[in-house]
């Protein structure tokens, strides 16, 4: 046990975080790769491409006629009500991955399963009110 | 050294599986059609005609529209395409054979897919243009309702194999789920199409009323940029939906990495395949598809594999 206190924080530890952390430094790595290659080709691409903007060419693009108004009109955005819908469940959803890890290890058996009807009770209860409330139907 | 050579194979299939899927479409959906497809470029069978596709795109003048969010319209293109690169990176092609092996492998690769829509729902604003901002709401709409039965479905996997980890749940992968997760994997694919914005669920794109949607003011490589994002969706929905309901690189005789190539181009044929069979859904079709069909079949999925699963435990 002594001993163990000793080598435990060193090693064991510095080795997890080492790996754990490793693990995403290439993640980050992969995301700057990426960034290069986009900027890579965009780079290539300033060398080539000819650049002669007149203002006809940068008018916003309608049907080849002259644009009418604003292209950031106001609209009423009919599917708010899915937004929240899936905010609430989405939220509720990432809970779900923790859980699926261990729900089946030994001792739990019959009891996480209960649990699980429970949860997808709330969930299915949720939808079918909102089915009820008529929320699914596009207006 | 093991990394840096992992990181450049993935990024080498990053850049050319895509065009490979692109090319195989373009001949596919032809002969589906009784026309040829592309012929000329390369001489056999149009093989490099992504290649000149992408050579005329170099060359292309870069336009920006003079109304646009000018920082947020050249920022989109790369929003879109990054984040496929780094998923590719997290799936395994064979035992140990994964460039970054994450823990929580499915949990990071549905997170950071979702981050690709958001270059559409930057174009589609930043273009300050009619047909842009509807198709960037039409694919926001599209997200938010089947990224749910997308992540539920992910749920069941992780559930039946016990484990996040995209490796672990291949070890665990047995031939019975094919039919015990049939129900979570039809609902992820499906999702997953819609994600991608591919036909039938092309409405933020629909080219024939919305004139591309988020990308209408985009032309040249930023264009050629959503257009390859695009394809590398496909390979990584493919990717995973392999890795998770079709086991992944397990098969008999062939190495490893030749099961699990042979399986994403399989079904990124049968995407192909949808694409020229299914007329595009109305924005009501969508929706009601996500939550009066897909969200139900995968709460009962998750019920049925909690029950399999600890039933046969016990």
């Amino acid at each position: 046990m002594h001993r163990a206190r000793h080598w435990f924080p060193t090693t064991v530890y510095s080795a997890l975080v080492r790996d754990y952390y490793g693990s995403y430094v290439l993640v980050a790595v992969l995301f700057l790769i990426g960034g290069g290659i986009v900027a890579g080709g965009l780079a290539a691409n300033r060398l080539l491409r000819p650049n002669r903007p007149t203002p006809e060419k940068l008018t916003t693009y309608e049907c080849g006629i002259d644009p009418v108004g604003e292209g950031w009109a106001q609209s009423h955005v009919r599917y708010y009500v899915f937004t929240y819908l899936y905010v609430v469940f989405a939220v509720d959803a990432i809970f779900l991955f923790p859980w699926a890890t261990i729900f089946s290890a030994a001792g739990y058996g019959a009891l996480t399963l209960g649990e699980m009807f429970v949860f997808l009770g709330f969930l299915a209860t949720g939808l079918l009110y909102a089915y009820k409330k008529g929320v699914l139907t596009w207006v | 050294m093991r990394d840096v050579v992992a990181l450049a194979l993935v990024t080498v299939a990053f850049l050319v599986l895509p065009l490979l899927i692109g090319q195989t479409e373009h001949k596919v959906m032809a002969h589906m059609q009784n026309r040829l497809g592309p012929m000329y470029a390369g001489g056999f069978h149009g093989w490099a005609q992504l290649i000149a596709d992408g050579v005329k795109f170099a060359q292309k003048e870069d336009v920006v529209p003079e109304r646009a969010d000018r920082r947020i319209f050249l920022l989109a293109p790369g929003v879109a395409l990054v984040p496929y690169l780094v998923v590719l990176a997290v799936i395994p092609v064979g035992p140990g054979q994964v460039a970054i092996d994450l823990s929580l492998g499915l949990f990071f690769a549905l997170a950071v897919m979702g981050i690709g829509v958001i270059g559409s729902i930057m174009a589609g604003w930043a273009s300050a243009n009619k047909f842009s901002l509807l198709g960037g709401i039409r694919s926001a709409a599209q997200l938010v309702s089947y990224e749910l039965p997308m992540v539920l479905a992910a749920a069941s996997f992780a559930m039946a194999a016990g484990t996040l980890s995209l490796t672990g749940i291949v070890e665990e992968w047995r031939w019975y789920w094919l039919f015990w997760q049939a129900g979570a994997a039809a609902v992820f694919f499906v999702a997953g199409l819609a994600e991608l914005r591919r036909p039938p669920f092309d409405m933020p794109i629909a080219d024939s009323e919305i004139i591309f949607g988020p990308y209408t003011e985009y032309g040249g490589l930023r264009f050629a940029f959503f257009l390859l994002a695009e394809y590398a969706g496909i390979l990584v929905l493919c990717a995973l939906t392999t890795v998770l309901y079709l086991g992944g690189w397990k098969g008999p005789l062939l190495p490893d990495a030749a099961w699990t190539l042979i399986k994403v181009f399989a079904l990124a044929f049968i995407v192909i395949w949808v694409r020229v069979s299914f007329p595009r859904m109305r924005e009501d079709q969508l929706q009601r598809l996500a939550w009066v069909w897909l969200v139900p079949i995968s709460l009962a999925q998750l019920a049925l594999t909690g029950v399999v699963k600890v039933v046969t435990d016990l």
